[in-house]
């Protein structure tokens, strides 16, 4: 086991490295730096002002060196820092993120056992009325995206109805704001693993060893809960694991829709205004959520599956 | 006479998909007795399994029972609450079926799945509940009861599991339990360790038995009475003596007459199959539904009305679905046989020497993956092989024999040893550095029909791509006419040119295998277990085919199998492996008869022969054969071998044994004495009655069955 | 002056109508599909299944407003009403001075958002089985060899996958569909110049494989025909390579032209999905690779190109196409993820995603949520589609 976490860890690493050097590389292009001297500068300075002011500030040193300085700064806890908000970027990062923690806690706390209930009643009885409603339901929300499961919902509840609020603030969480980010995120991603356990139930409840269970003469009830589910939700937390690199994608899309200031907003920000430092901190939060929570599926496959896990 | 147990009356069941009503099974009768064992065969789709099924009223979705009764105690079960059936699973009739590793949960332990039963239905608690499964455990002879109880399933061998299963089914002493193609997924010398333990029990707790099969040797050694099924319905059921020495329906006599049994041999009295195909299900000729193959069909009596069961003459226990069973003269012996000459081996073609391969493999591939261990897939395997030759290659799994072949067609090399194709090596030549000539030359008949060939191509084009590989033909016209050419060899229609796949039966499918074997004159084909996932009667026409077309070509066929019978059958040479080592050596004749090496007695003693007169010496193997990753130190199979006690000290356990000759081409790999091997007795010997032909008549009162039943 | 309303059922009545060559063509396909039901395989029998079928028309429903776009819009994409109070005019708004009906309503800057969904339908419906086809073909000719060689190859080329697959999707856009990143450099090489930027590297590499891919069908193939084998090569070479100049480097001599927008966008979503493509494809590779008749085939001496694409492709069919039909409704997703980004098309287009972006200052007002919910609904309806298609696809492939 121990030599398996380690290898996997291994990977990770090396990923990590490839992607955020990718994403140092494709930001420090010229026409971005360009950008940036004029910015920090001022708007309309020549070409050779340009230059000597990049070679003044560091920019012109071999890339290889720079990204290695970055790394070693960056394991250190020191992110650089932020030229658009003048603020250095390991603090307002750890800030930010932590509203978006928030948000995903709430989403995962509706989102996963919604899901997986709707997945087990669907799979239970295939082929049956209940059974072609919640799919046909699952189906509906794997094809509305954030965007537009969050235009609907401020539409009937907000703009309409006026129950809820369409705009959400980090300072101050209530019902009334943060219900529609927390059920738009929600509901994209019931959908698709609704379908997963789903399928991974009707695979389950026709194989030999439920029929086994059933001649045996256990009950319905119990081949159920007894026998099918540890089988069937191995499946689905691999997927619900696997799900997190498009959440990332739909906090962005949340954040920026109802203007809650997390992690999502402060991404964009940064890309939108080519604020490397912010944009690398950023991805490499990104990155890392993605790998661990990699690594955290593979692991817990492995863990699940008795097949594997006990030789 | 008390009542019987279970009671089928007229039983129909259909199922409703799609197309519209489906009968699978209609008005089937049959009788178990209590303490008996009735024993129901027939081939796939006739529905036996659906019965079994039936009775444990798990039909599925699509399946319902749609006329008769089925009385089990009195009781009529068609009318039973789902609460009452439920109570009755699992403890007063139990079922055990094909695939025991799929039977049972992967994800809980072993003692958790077998405290289910008493729990729910005697209402033990768990102490209780686990030294009683722990108790049945020892019962099943599982060494070690405790360590397996705390086991998961997939850390169990084949045999192993299925033991479990079968404890799990006696744990309620139930009065009634079904078994459906039980060791069919099992070696052979596993399976005769289940059928002992199965006899063995029955006798043990008293319970009735239903054991459904194919095999009709399993059903002679296990069950009291016989049911034959075809198509749905009963055709013939009495005692097991009755039926098999007496047998009155022609599809009985039909299924006799295409298994290979001892007294057959392939030139003087090969195998009969049953022409023409199984009816399909909503498409049943009137009348009888054996009418359009049987050979004694007579038009106007036989395809008229309802046939009803009837008892034959002095036999009111022997019942059979036929019109014209007593104008039959059921001593005839078959009409058109054609015998055929023996072949003379040519030259010897194929010569393998010292052939070792050795694969690397991680012992688990996601934890401890640096440790490496070597799998020793063949070790010092030396044969020869002549032209037009048969030379079967016997074993069980992980023996290697699928390996031998791989390396003979070039799919892996081998790491050490030559093979010589007409003095060409070619064990170190992967296929594709193989010139097209030797390409051509070694070719193979897959195993499993089913995936032999690709579902997306035409019949036709398939077998004109391999004549294109092969270089035969110069032009498409040439190369079209030689494929029309090869449909005909393998007797089938022209027109299945333009077919898919999909739309041929499993023997088509393998005929097409054949033709394309043999479609470039190879000089070597590797038929791999080529039958053994047909039907009986079609397992007959296929052999018999591959037969022909071998014996007309002269090609040297390396026919690779675990079945015995039909190893005596067709084969003039046999090679023995056991754990990647060939065991022994030598022709039919000396294979099948004294002396033998210790693991050729247990095969032979473990092959189950659908005769009565044969008389066999029990010799069952304890445990489980070895995995090839960890082989046991010394000779492979010291672990098992019933005869290690008559080798001085513990000889067997260090050294490997030598290859000794006890006749000339005839060797075994032990460390017996001689005198030991000149003592053998036979293990199979035929009684008397068959010297000359198959149904002759037998006088009830000198024959001795061949196992210790009842 | 007031403008005036049509009334809701009007509205209601007149979209239907409007669509009048949509319907005529779905009940054409239906019912000449419905005759040759039993000869067109699995999509015959889609017509058992509801969900299926349901899917279907919502697809075909697309698909043909998408072509007769000319005669459904009644007004070009970009053009603005100068009658005044049509902005952010309600659904049925009478635009008396260009003698039409907005019957869902006026945007922001007063153009018809009936109109503009239609044109923008053509948008989607080009863009993404386009860039879907071309993540086929990158993920077949890579996921092939992964799982049919394994080894080395596999573990690089899936290490690749998963590179491009952990990196978060709204970030890869947004560093590759900057506008710094698009402007091309242009290279002087005499007879012309070769504009050159990281969209257009990307893209040449991606429409390079239909390519390759094509020109290694017909080698395998055709390995015993020697002329058939040449010309099959050169027709591909030639045409393929005229093609791709006009694609990627936007010649001028070749029939198909690329925005450098809409280059952008493509090579960025073909990026995007290509690694799930593989992925399957190495997955039912390794699957269909254990079945015997690829042993058949190595044994008589294919070599592993021909048995990897006409032994075991050829039997990845069924699953393929129900992953082809996702896989275009998760193309939508992204392309409208881009737009509402803004980082998509130029802001005029009526691609969908953008105008659900330029709609959503004014949601939160009852009276001009239209501009965002149209377009949104669209895009749901249309991935609704495909979903459903799919699922009804999968039903009947495994009912078998």
């Amino acid at each position: 086991m121990f030599s398996f976490i380690l290898k996997r860890l291994g990977v990770m690493v090396l990923t990590a490295i490839c992607l955020t050097f990718i994403v140092f590389y494709l930001v420090n292009l010229d026409p971005n730096l360009e950008k940036i001297a004029k910015t920090q500068g001022n708007m309309r300075m020549t070409d050779e002002q340009v230059e000597s002011w990049l070679e003044s500030n560091g920019y012109r040193e071999p890339l290889i060196k720079r990204y290695g300085e970055w790394l070693i700064n960056t394991v250190q806890g020191d992110m650089g820092y932020s030229l658009r908000m003048q603020k250095p970027v390991t603090g307002e990062l750890g800030q930010r993120l932590g509203y978006t923690g928030i948000l995903m806690f709430w989403v995962m706390v509706v989102m996963v056992p919604m899901a997986l209930l709707i997945g087990v009643l669907a799979g239970m009885r295939e082929g049956t009325k209940l059974d072609r409603a919640l799919s046909v339901a699952s189906i509906t929300t794997t094809s509305a995206p954030e965007y537009v499961t969050g235009i609907i919902f401020t539409v009937i509840f907000a703009s309409t109805l006026g129950w809820l609020k369409g705009v959400s603030s980090v300072n101050n969480i209530t019902i009334e704001n943060f219900t529609l980010p927390v059920i738009t995120m929600a509901i994209y991603g019931m959908g698709y693993i609704a379908r997963m356990t789903r399928a991974s139930m009707v695979e389950v409840m026709s194989s030999q060893y439920i029929r086994t269970a059933r001649l045996k003469g256990v009950s319905f009830k119990n081949i159920v809960v007894k026998h099918a589910l540890r089988n069937a939700l191995i499946a689905p937390f691999t997927v619900i694991m696997l799900q997190f690199p498009w959440l990332l994608t739909g906090v962005v899309i949340v954040e920026a829709m109802f203007n809650y200031k997390g992690f999502g907003w402060l991404l964009v920000n940064a890309a939108a205004n080519n604020d490397i430092d912010l944009l690398l901190g950023c991805s490499v939060v990104a990155v890392f959520v993605v790998l661990s929570t990699q690594l955290i599926s593979d692991i817990g496959y492995a863990y699940l599956n008795p097949r594997i896990r006990v030789n | 006479m008390s009542e019987p147990i279970l009671k089928i009356d007229d039983l129909c069941i259909s199922f409703f998909t799609r197309i519209g009503e489906i009968p699978a099974v209609m008005d089937f009768s049959c009788e178990v007795m209590p303490g008996e064992a009735m024993g129901l065969v027939g081939e796939s789709g006739c529905g036996k399994s659906t019965v079994a099924l039936g009775i444990m009223r798990d039909l599925g979705k699509n399946g319902r029972i749609v006329g008769g009764s089925i009385k089990f105690r009195g009781r009529d079960m068609v009318d039973m609450s789902d609460e009452e059936l439920r109570k009755i699973r699992g403890s007063q009739i139990s079922m055990i079926y094909q695939e025991p590793m799929a039977s049972l949960n992967p994800a809980m332990k072993v003692i958790k799945q077998l405290n289910e039963v008493t729990m729910i239905h005697e209402g033990l608690s768990e102490t209780d509940a686990s030294k009683r499964s722990i108790d049945l455990l020892d019962a099943v002879r599982l060494p070690d009861p405790d360590r397996i109880a705390n086991s998961y399933p997939h850390q169990l061998s084949g045999g192993q599991q299925q033991r479990i299963v079968i404890a799990m089914a006696l744990l309620s002493k139930p009065a009634l339990l079904l078994l459906d193609e039980p060791t069919t997924a099992l070696d052979v010398t596993v399976e005769a360790g289940i059928v002992d333990l199965v006899k063995d029990l029955g006798k043990e707790f008293g319970t009735s038995m239903l054991f459904i099969s194919h095999n009709l040797g399993l059903i002679l050694e296990t069950c009291d009475r016989i049911t034959v099924m075809y198509s749905g319905e009963a055709v013939e059921s009495g005692t097991v003596k009755e039926v098999f020495d007496r047998m009155r329906h022609p599809y009985t006599q039909g299924l006799f007459r295409s298994i290979p049994l001892p007294g057959a041999d392939k030139n003087a009295r090969p195998l009969i199959a049953i022409p023409g195909q199984f009816p399909l299900p909503h498409l049943r000729p009137p009348g009888c539904n054996f009418g359009p193959r049987c050979d004694y069909f007579v038009g106007g009596v036989c395809d008229k009305g309802d046939l009803p069961m009837q008892p034959v003459a002095e036999e009111p226990d022997h019942e059979i679905r036929c019109v014209r069973s007593r104008e039959i003269d059921w001593n005839a012996p078959p009409a058109n046989i054609k015998k055929q000459e023996s072949v003379t081996a040519g030259e010897i073609v194929l010569r393998v020497n010292n052939l070792k391969k050795h694969y690397q493999v991680a012992a688990n591939a996601i934890f401890g993956g640096i440790q490496k261990r070597v799998v020793k897939a063949n070790e010092s395997v030396t044969l020869e092989a002549r032209e037009a030759e048969t030379v079967a290659i016997v074993g069980e799994s992980g023996c290697g024999k699928s390996t031998l072949a791989k390396i003979l067609l070039g799919l892996e090399t081998a790491t050490s040893g030559e093979v010589f194709l007409n003095d060409k090596e070619i064990g170190s030549v992967i296929i594709h550095e193989r010139d097209t000539n030797t390409v051509s030359s070694v070719q193979m008949v897959f195993q499993n029909p089913f995936d032999t060939l690709n579902p997306s191509h035409t019949i036709g084009g398939q077998i004109i791509r391999v004549l294109e590989k092969f270089g035969m033909g110069n032009n498409n016209e040439e190369r079209r006419q030689r494929m029309l050419e090869l449909l005909d060899l393998v007797k089938l229609p022209r027109e299945f040119e333009k077919r898919k796949p999909r739309q041929l039966s499993g023997g088509q499918k393998q005929r097409i295998g054949i033709a394309r074997a043999f479609a470039g004159h190879p000089r070597v084909v590797v038929a791999d277990e080529p039958v053994s996932a047909l039907d009986v009667s079609v397992q007959a026409a296929v052999t018999e085919l591959l037969m022909d077309i071998q014996r007309d070509s002269r090609t040297t066929m390396l026919f690779i199998s675990h079945d015995m019978s039909v190893v005596r059958y067709l084969s003039d040479r046999i090679v023995v492996m056991y754990l990647g080592y060939v065991v022994e050596q030598g022709s039919t004749d000396q294979v099948f008869s004294p002396p033998y090496h210790p693991y050729t007695e247990a095969l032979l003693s473990a092959v189950p022969i659908a005769d009565t007169s044969v008389k066999k010496k029990h010799v069952v193997l304890e445990g489980d054969i070895p995995s090839a990753m960890y082989p046991p130190p010394g000779c492979p199979f010291q672990t098992r071998c019933p005869r290690k006690s008559q080798v001085e000290g513990d000889l067997c356990e260090r050294e490997l044994p030598p290859m000794r000759e006890l006749a000339t081409g005839h060797s075994v790999l032990c460390h017996l004495p001689q005198s030991v091997f000149d003592d053998m007795d036979p293990i199979i010997s035929l009684g008397d009655a068959h010297a000359d032909d198959y149904a002759a008549p037998i006088d009830p009162t000198d024959n001795q069955p061949s196992s210790p039943m009842h | 002056m007031e403008n005036e309303y049509i009334s809701t059922f009007e509205i209601f009545t007149t979209s239907i109508i409007r669509f009048w060559p949509t319907w005529s063509a779905i009940a054409v396909v239906l019912i000449g599909g419905w005759i040759t039901r039993s000869k067109l395989g699995l999509f015959g029998r889609l017509f058992d299944s509801p969900v299926g079928m349901t899917g279907l028309i919502i697809v075909l429903f697309w698909i043909f407003t998408a072509i007769f776009a000319d005669i459904i819009a009644v007004m070009p994409s970009d053009a603005a009403s100068f009658t005044p109070g049509i902005k952010k005019g309600g659904p049925g708004i009478i635009d008396a001075g260009n003698n039409i009906i907005m019957i869902w309503g006026a945007d922001n800057l007063a153009r018809d958002i009936f109109s503009r969904v239609v044109w923008g339908s053509q948008i989607v419906l080009i863009i993404a089985p386009a860039a879907t086809a071309v993540a086929y073909m990158v993920g077949i000719t890579l996921g092939l060899p992964a799982g049919y060689f394994g080894g080395r190859i596999d573990t690089v080329l899936s290490f690749l996958a998963n590179l491009i697959l952990a990196f978060p999707v709204i970030l890869l856009f947004y560093l590759l569909v900057t506008p710094e990143i698009r402007q091309p450099v242009y290279y002087d090489l005499g007879l012309f110049s070769l504009p050159w930027s990281i969209p257009i590297g990307l893209a040449g590499f991606f429409f390079l494989f239909p390519i390759i891919f094509l020109c290694t069908l017909w080698l395998t193939r055709f390995d015993h025909a020697p002329k058939k084998l040449a010309m099959y090569i050169g027709a591909t070479v030639i045409i393929g390579l005229w093609i791709y100049a006009g694609l990627v480097f936007g010649a001028d001599f070749a029939p198909f032209n690329l925005e450098p927008n809409e280059l952008n966008v493509f090579a960025a979503v073909v990026l995007g999905s290509s690694p799930g493509v593989f992925r399957i494809v190495r997955g039912l590779t390794l699957d269909i690779g254990t079945r015997d008749y690829v042993a058949a085939a190595q044994t008589r001496g294919e070599r592993p190109w021909y048995i990897m694409l006409w032994e075991i492709l050829p039997n990845a069919r069924g699953p393929l196409i129900v992953d082809g039909c996702l896989r275009i409704g998760y193309t939508t997703i992204l392309l409208g993820t881009l737009g509402f980004f803004g980082l998509g098309l130029s802001p005029e287009s009526p691609d969908w995603g953008s105008m659900i972006n330029h709609g959503r200052p004014f949601v939160r007002v009852a009276s001009s949520i239209h501009l965002s919910l149209i377009p949104a609904l669209a895009l749901m309806t249309l991935v609704l589609g495909l979903n459903l298609l799919a699922d009804g696809l999968r039903e009947e492939s495994l009912r078998d």
